[in-house]
């Protein structure tokens, strides 16, 4: 049993269906990422697990204890909104006790937590000032000191740094992590950064029109996508997907993929379950990393496949160059090397790491290997 | 050329702006007039007035006109001036523009953050009350009073007002409050707050511009209100317009226009205070949410 149990959880407003029986238990400790695009339902289901929304049918439990109707207040969670959603009126001081303060805790201890988490969070200095004087990134701390004070089973994250600058995003990015690795807290969330999914998470929940797409470690996601969806969502540049074919060459299973001049490229697959496609049209997933020069192939993949193509674009990155090629009718992004000796309107010789490459069904877009 | 054209620019400037000044400088002088008429014959003898000098500063300086209309005019049958009157008005419009203001602030804090099935019908329905034309409800009005047996009390007015300031001080705040975070308040929701602290922590403590709007519209409705005043009141609940009028209209003695100038600014003193102190919350207030940022 869960620490933060979510289950058979849907939510309608009126007769519209906006999250579809969604099952996702959470350990303590873990630091679980909603991710998906706008409109799919993750604020909605971080909302429910707060309160802030009723659960049309299900149930949400926290350490065994039903939540269902549970007032948000008396759930024993704490959470970190997209604006922050500090107090104008108050100081920082009061921003963070306030909860305190409504639960009846006597001033004193209110001081003494609100001094232990100013101090864990830098921002002693910044007690009496009002939220209006503050940098953007101190908003921030802010927002997470007034959810730590209260020592809450989950944090609830809303999409935290969306409103941060670039930079200051990465740094906040590493704060949260560090933060969670030293206390080791119960996290949910939410936010449509692919990027702050992978790095930040223990586990990502891929959502999308209202549907759990893929639940699963960073590492399953990437390299594993359930669906169509999931593969070009997750991942930048997004992974490659292009029509093939499947055939047997010397009795394993290869996929014929059409390259820029209508020849096939015959590239071998490491599944050997495919083998039951064989003659079959599927949908090949290739991640641009996985397409290099030769130099730069993996060492350790023991299935590197060979083909020549013509070079279309080469967008140099600095640490990276993006090289564009047409593959089975598709536009296909090479990650290589910035020192790859790649010009636009050239045939090159790329290496393609088949053990990473993912296979779909064309019809239902799900995976079907590895 | 461009030289040139550049000078020609900036003095067509200079004449529309002197013009401009010009023309607002007469409307001022033109709406100030009544204000001088008045200021300069109410410090004046009435023998200054009656013998044709309305316009003339005045030879004699007295306050006396103001003592009296303050104090011993007579007003209906009573010689006590206008005093008791002032009372009245303060102890009708301090609570009816507390409790208007308060009620506003409540519907609008529940029609934009604890949103219910056809609140905007209910929203518009509030709005329909700015307007109802204040002569088609005396009659159902004071049947209601005489229900309730508050005819003719202070309290009675006081309701009367509330009742017709919740429509203006509803629409007032609900349009500012539908501007402010609804996360700040599901915040404090799960910081354990509860309705009427949410309000009175979050809510109120930064309504103060909208707040200023709504006490000076509702003040000065209340304060000048003379229909009201004139059917609702008993003998002893009267409020200064009222009695303003029965000062100015009475029928017998000698008109003394110099006690009734005093009189009228006597009336009109504390709407113009208050216009003066809280003048630039208003436009503050009334641009607040409509400017982003």
């Amino acid at each position: 049993m869960g620490f933060l149990e979510i289950d058979n959880t849907t939510k309608s407003y009126g007769a519209v269906e906006v999250l579809h029986n969604v099952d996702i238990s959470v350990e303590e400790g873990e630091f679980l990422v909603l991710v998906g695009p706008s409109g799919c339902g993750k604020s909605t289901l971080l909302n429910m697990i707060a309160g802030l929304e009723d659960i049309t049918s299900g149930e949400i439990r926290i350490k065994d204890n039903l939540m269902n109707g549970v007032h948000p207040s008396k759930r024993n969670i704490a959470m970190v909104f997209q604006s922050y959603a500090l107090y104008p009126n108050m100081t920082v001081g009061q921003n963070i006790t306030f909860g305190l303060e409504m639960h009846g805790v006597p001033k004193a201890e209110r001081d003494k937590a609100m001094n232990d988490v100013a101090n864990l969070l830098q921002i002693e200095q910044l007690l009496d000032r009002k939220p209006g004087a503050l940098s953007g990134g101190q908003r921030q701390r802010v927002a997470m000191g007034r959810a730590l004070v209260r020592n809450p089973d989950v944090f609830l994250f809303d999409e935290p740094l969306s409103n941060l600058d670039a930079k200051l995003r990465v740094d906040m990015r590493t704060e949260i992590k560090k933060l969670h690795h030293k206390l080791g807290t119960t996290i949910v969330y939410v936010t449509h950064d692919q990027i702050e999914a992978m790095t930040l998470s223990t586990r990502i929940a891929v959502m999308n029109g209202g549907y759990v797409q893929q639940l699963g470690t960073p590492q399953e996601i990437y390299d594993a996508p359930a669906n169509i969806f999931v593969a070009t969502f997750m991942g930048s540049p997004a992974m490659n997907v292009v029509p093939a074919k499947v055939a047997m060459a010397n009795g394993r299973p290869v996929a014929h993929v059409n390259l820029h001049d209508g020849q096939v490229a015959e590239l071998p697959f490491s599944q050997d379950n495919l083998a039951d496609w064989a003659g079959k049209d599927i949908l090949l997933g290739i991640r641009p990393e996985t397409i290099t020069d030769e130099d730069a192939a993996d060492r350790k993949s023991s299935n590197i496949a060979h083909m020549t193509n013509r070079i279309v674009v080469t967008e140099p990155a600095g640490s990276d160059t993006f090289v564009t090629m047409s593959l089975g009718g598709k536009d296909v992004i090479a990650r290589m090397r910035s020192d790859a000796n790649v010009a636009p309107g050239a045939d090159f010789m790329f290496a393609v790491n088949m053990e990473k490459a993912v296979a779909f069904d064309p019809e239902t877009e799900v995976r079907i290997a590895p | 050329m461009s030289v040139a054209s550049q000078d020609t620019a900036i003095r067509t400037g200079r004449v529309t702006r002197t013009l401009i000044y010009l023309v607002l400088l007469l409307f001022a002088l033109f709406y100030l007039l009544p204000l001088y008429v008045m200021v300069v014959n109410s410090v004046k003898p009435l023998s200054e007035i009656t013998g044709g000098g309305m316009m003339n500063l005045p030879e004699v300086f007295t306050l006396e006109p103001w003592a009296k209309a303050w104090s011993s005019a007579q007003i209906g049958v009573e010689p006590t001036g206008l005093a008791p009157y002032f009372w009245n008005s303060i102890k009708m419009v301090v609570p009816a523009v507390a409790i208007s203001t308060v009620l506003g602030a409540l519907n609008g804090y529940v029609l934009t953050k604890w949103r219910f099935k056809y609140d905007t019908i209910v929203f518009g329905l509030i709005l329909f009350a700015c307007f109802i034309p204040f002569q088609i409800v005396l009659i159902p009005m004071a049947k209601m009073l005489g229900i309730m047996g508050i005819a003719g009390t202070t309290w009675g007015l006081v309701l009367v007002h509330v009742v017709y300031g919740i429509g203006f001080t509803t629409l007032y705040f609900r349009n500012y409050y539908a501007v402010f975070p609804t996360e700040l308040i599901r915040a404090a929701q799960i910081d354990g707050a509860g309705f009427f602290q949410i309000f009175w922590r979050i809510l109120l403590p930064s309504s103060g511009p909208i707040a200023v709007v709504s006490i000076i519209w509702q003040f000065t409705n209340i304060w000048n209100d003379f229909l009201f005043g004139a059917s609702f009141a008993g003998a002893d609940s009267q409020p200064m317009t009222v009695a303003l009028n029965n000062l100015v209209q009475a029928s017998h003695g000698v008109k003394e226009y110099n006690v009734h100038f005093a009189g009228a600014i006597l009336a009109a003193l504390p709407t113009l205070l208050v216009y003066i102190v809280a003048g630039r919350y208003f436009v503050r207030g009334l641009m607040a949410g409509s400017v982003k940022g």
